[in-house]
């Protein structure tokens, strides 16, 4: 299956037939009345489902624009939307017999989470992530032993997270048998970002309802950030056929899109091929992928999920880009209006939103979806607003 | 294309130097009936350690795939032994797979692997290969069942590029029973020469595989590491190590 020509299947010949298994099994237990269940159980009382759409009362009247809600995805257990894909994805996993799981993480918030369903689920759990990031990133190579979780550090290339996706691959080469790879974003060879995207669309589906029940009407606009894009997919997708719903995928411009120094793929990328699908990379003429700069780990990644480029070619979805600097403002900025620190990730989509918002009407309606908190960035905003002008 | 049992050697352009790899691939050619030319490329996810450390020497160096044809055109000029050119598909994907592949044929390389194109990513691709008479090796690995085997079969024109194993490339000690089992599967399905890859190291290597009826045999990481270890100085070890393996191949 593919959005438009995004997507496929460029992988070795080895995985043609594990990805098939995969996609037979997840067509199987999709529609599952017992697999749903089970699924549903442990999103609420596990995880924490719904989580609640909240009218930034505060945030709205500073403004003195269109009302911003926040979709409280920081409230979820293990603190970001991660969960929702990688329980989803863990269950699925158990029956198909597989007893290992194996994820790549940038910042570690899918290696936690993957963890987290691990442990749930009595399964084995190596995550592999990238030296860089390992040194970084102290607290949450913790937080994923103490989940029982192993953590392979990855030496090779950039040593981030496009290189602990590429060992992942190296390792479920050789390990399909047993072992599930837990891909974390909407991105990697078909059927992943069908499966990450069905996971994580209940995000989307609950904005729907929680929305038309407050408001009564659509949401004007939902803004999301993007790195592979899983979040933004997951709140995007229910509203896609809501021609009136105005979609905005904010990507990491990082110090500034002129520099170099950012992972805006979308807006600033090619056409290409990289772990699995054709999408938009950042690169250079022959094609080597390029390293990426962004203050948010889990933006930090050169490519993004292949149903985002369909969004942006197709027209459906727009994408912009936000530099550290202005995700960090609108980091404050939460923090101090509503008491919220949101994630670095999501202070991207927040900061796109605020300066929208200020433009559009009082009666208009924005989502932003708050994809994860903040309390795992609290080293980097403390050192980077040591160092800048950016005083509290 | 090639005189059988053969043996086929891999390197990757570039490493450590351009001008290296032309005295690397003379040497080759002594003792090789194929060589298979590696293109650098950022993120090799079907290579171990050692083929991924000879692609970050290579583009350290600064190699683009425009030297990587060069170097074919300059290996033309010394020898008429086939060249295949390996490389993962945003190379190609980016040059545009025609002008690539007419690029490739121009500098007077014979065959292509592509590592990441699978047969249902490959249809314009195995088009432009024909129109440009360029020959394809596609993949099999011990899990490709017998009708995609055949399927491999028809779309390699050149070969067909047997993995003895489950996992990346590099050097092991033994070989894997998938090998042989692989290979005896294939030589009742495919009708294309067979070369086995991905773990074969040693001469004994060479010899169970050709003894087991492998039409070829390729060699990669082996070489590479010698290359990593000798940099430049590289071809003295490189060439015991060539007789080595090339002495596998008769018995």
């Amino acid at each position: 299956m593919k959005f438009g020509e995004f997507g496929g299947q460029f992988v070795p010949e080895v995985l043609i037939p594990p990805l098939k298994e995969l996609e037979k099994a997840y067509n199987e237990l999709k529609d599952d009345e017992e697999f749903k269940s089970e699924l549903d159980y442990y999103l609420r009382n596990y995880a924490g489902r719904p989580t609640p759409l909240y009218f930034a009362k505060n945030l709205t009247e500073k403004l003195g624009g269109a009302k911003i809600y926040l979709k409280r995805e920081d409230l979820l257990h293990s603190g970001a939307h991660k969960i929702n894909n990688t329980i989803g994805q863990a269950l699925l996993a158990k029956k198909m017999g597989k007893t290992r799981l194996i994820a790549e993480t940038g910042a570690g918030q899918h290696g936690v989470a993957t963890a987290i369903a691990g442990a749930l689920l009595g399964l084995k759990v190596d995550v592999y992530m990238g030296a860089e990031d390992v040194e970084r990133q102290k607290m949450n190579v913790f937080r994923m032993k103490l989940l029982g979780a192993e953590v392979i550090p990855v030496h090779s290339g950039s040593k981030t997270l496009k290189d602990a996706i590429n060992e992942a691959l190296r390792d479920w080469v050789a390990t399909f048998e047993y072992t599930h790879y837990l891909i974390g974003s909407v991105v990697g060879p078909h059927p992943y970002p069908t499966i990450v995207r069905d996971f994580q669309s209940v995000i989307g589906r609950e904005t729907k309802r929680q929305i038309l029940e407050i408001e009564g009407a659509l949401p004007d606009v939902i803004v999301a950030c993007v790195g592979g894009g899983s979040n933004a997919i997951g709140i995007f997708h229910p509203f896609i056929e809501d021609r009136s719903v105005r979609l905005i995928g904010v990507e990491a411009a990082g110090k500034g899109i002129e520099t170099g120094k950012h992972s805006a793929s979308l807006c600033a990328g090619e056409k290409g091929v990289l772990h699995g699908m054709l999408s938009y990379f950042l690169q250079d003429e022959d094609g080597q992928i390029a390293t990426t700069h962004s203050i948010a780990a889990g933006l930090d990644y050169p490519g993004v999920g292949p149903e985002h480029a369909w969004l942006k070619e197709s027209g459906r979805a727009e994408y912009v880009a936000v530099t550290d600097d202005q995700a960090l403002k609108a980091f404050v900025e939460l923090s101090k209006t509503e008491g919220i620190l949101p994630a670095l990730e999501s202070a991207h989509a927040l900061a796109y939103a605020m300066e929208l918002a200020k433009e559009m009407s009082k009666d208009e309606v924005v989502v932003v979806n708050l994809s994860g908190r903040g309390d795992k960035d609290l080293g980097i905003v403390m050192e980077a607003l040591t160092c800048s002008a950016n005083q509290l | 294309m090639f005189r059988k049992p053969a043996l086929i050697t891999f390197i990757t352009a570039g490493d450590p130097n351009v001008k290296a790899t032309l005295d690397f691939m003379l040497a080759l050619d002594k003792y090789s009936d194929v060589i298979e030319l590696g293109i650098p490329f950022s993120d090799p996810m079907a290579d171990g350690k050692a083929i991924q450390k000879a692609n970050v020497r290579a583009l350290k160096a600064g190699t683009r795939v425009g030297d990587v044809f060069n170097l074919v055109r300059e290996f033309r000029e010394h020898s008429d032994t086939p060249v295949v050119l390996m490389t993962y598909y945003n190379p190609v994907y980016r040059r545009g797979v025609e002008r690539f592949v007419a690029e490739a044929k121009e500098s007077g390389a014979n065959a292509m692997i592509v590592v990441d194109l699978p047969l249902e990513e490959a249809g314009e691709y195995l088009n432009v290969c024909e129109k440009y008479d360029m020959g394809t090796v596609f993949l099999a690995a011990p899990n490709t069942p017998d009708d995609r085997l055949r399927m491999i079969d028809e779309a390699s024109s050149a070969f067909v590029y047997l993995i003895s194993l489950y996992g990346t490339t590099g050097a092991r000690e033994k070989l894997s029973q998938l090998a042989f089992d692989l290979l005896k599967r294939a030589k009742r399905i495919c009708s294309k020469p067979l070369a086995v890859g991905f773990g074969v190291s040693k001469a004994e290597h060479v010899r169970e595989l050709v003894k087991a009826g492998a039409d070829g045999v390729v060699v990669g990481s082996a070489i590479v590491d010698i290359i990593g270890k000798y940099g430049e100085d590289a071809i003295d070890p490189l060439e015991e190590k060539l007789k080595e393996l090339r002495s596998g191949l008769f018995f």
